[in-house]
């Protein structure tokens, strides 16, 4: 193979100062020099290359002889020579380990410990602990509120009985001991945990301990008051409505919120009224027609400009 | 058995160094032969590195206050290189190769995103 013009690979001038075919030749080296690129395997032949060049070129009786056409760019690489990466990255390199001398080097256990959370047992065999296995389990609003024992089945087919707590949030992750992966030799397993997702219901709400509840009433119910049968997750209730009641008449139902757990006591029920006027008749048109109220009431007050 | 040498001989198979100038070297712990001052030995290792430190300082003109900065982040690099390397040597002999063709694919892709 013939040998690439020294100049072209220096990428200098025929004509160029010994001072630019040193500067060349420097830039060139600083990029390529193999112990400076320890991953890249061809920047050691561009190496040779360019040192090579710089050999015959730096040399001004060779250059001469060289542009005279005396001798060719053959045969002007360097020996053989064994570049330090070479011994760098074997057991030897760990001579010349990084920071003070005498420091004991991060060992690559510890490296390997931090990644994958693996610790040692006696005599030297690995114990691992199993992995903890994630999974999420959509429980019923009223089995979050009431708690409850769910069964999830696992992707293995093993079925785990998942005790619920009265009051648990959504989002909350519950850790099911020594459920997960199995351990490694002898290791104790992984946790299993399941992270909760409430489903939402069809007319209540969660508030913290409490259950807001919106429950419609007639124009009567709310006039004239009245004893109503009321849902709550523990079961109906009778509630009382006091005459005149109105849309957003707030009242509570102690105890029927989240049931009392530990040393939690049980939260409330928190009913919002909502008057709704339904199908009307004749009769009713009529009252409000000729109907005078005592105090003029305008419930857009304030919302409208005047 | 290791092969070293004796710091004169490290002089003429590095190109043509003063023995003083790295005996100063070595007084900074640039390079660290075996052996006391007089009768140091130095392994292979020793001399590929010397020869390193000749190139920055005389090819490469590095200032000699760079010169242990260079060597500083060099052997940092080579430590990784060294972990890595044990790194992979402990997937090649445990790992089942159903695995090592996974992680193959997995690091192939890797380097695509790259």
């Amino acid at each position: 193979m013939a040998a690439e013009d020294p100049y072209q690979t220096l990428g200098v001038q025929r004509d160029a100062t010994q001072e630019q075919i040193r500067a060349a030749y420097r830039k060139l080296a600083k990029k390529h020099h193999p112990d400076l690129n320890p991953g890249n395997k061809p920047a050691e032949e561009r190496f040779k290359a360019i040192s090579g060049a710089y050999d015959l070129l730096s040399d001004p009786d060779k250059r001469a002889r060289f542009d005279r056409g005396e001798i060719d760019a053959a045969g002007q690489e360097r020996p053989e020579q064994h570049f330090y990466r070479r011994y760098a990255e074997g057991q030897e390199g760990g001579r010349y380990r990084a920071g003070e001398p005498g420091m004991p080097e991060e060992e690559l256990g510890d490296i390997l410990s931090e990644f994958f959370g693996r610790g040692r047992g006696e005599g030297g065999t690995i114990r691992m602990h199993g992995r903890d296995q994630h999974f999420t389990l959509t429980v019923e609003f009223l089995d979050a509120v009431r708690g409850n024992t769910r069964r999830l089945v696992l992707p293995d087919g093993r079925g785990l009985d998942v005790r619920v707590p009265p009051g648990i949030e959504d989002g909350q992750t519950l850790r099911l001991k020594g459920q997960g992966g199995p351990g490694i030799g002898g290791g104790p397993p992984g946790d299993a945990l399941i992270e909760i997702e409430i489903a939402p219901h069809a007319f209540y709400r969660r508030d913290g301990r409490d259950i807001q509840l919106q429950l419609p009433v007639t124009l009567a119910e709310a006039v004239l008051g009245a004893r109503i049968s009321v849902p709550t997750p523990h079961g109906a209730v009778t509630m009382t409505i006091p005459a005149g009641s109105d849309t957003g008449t707030r009242l509570r139902l102690r105890g029927k919120g989240v049931a009392a757990h530990g040393s939690q006591a049980a939260g409330d029920e928190y009913v919002t009224l909502q008057v709704v006027v339904g199908e009307t008749d004749a009769a009713l048109e009529g009252f409000l027609r000729d109907w005078a109220p005592k105090h003029r009431f305008d419930p857009r007050r304030g919302m409208v400009e005047q | 058995m290791v092969v070293s040498v004796s710091l004169e001989t490290l002089c003429r198979r590095a190109g043509d160094l003063d023995p003083v100038e790295v005996e100063a070297w070595v007084a900074r712990e640039w390079v660290r032969p075996e052996g006391e001052r007089g009768r140091y030995r130095f392994r292979e290792i020793d001399v590929a590195r010397v020869r390193l430190i000749r190139e920055l300082r005389q090819d490469l003109r590095l200032d000699e206050e760079a010169v242990p900065v260079v060597l500083s982040l060099l052997d940092q690099l080579y430590a990784t290189r060294r972990r890595v390397r044990l790194l992979c040597d402990a997937i090649e002999r445990t790992a089942p190769e159903e695995v090592r063709l996974r992680l193959g694919e997995v690091l192939r892709g890797l380097s695509e995103v790259e």
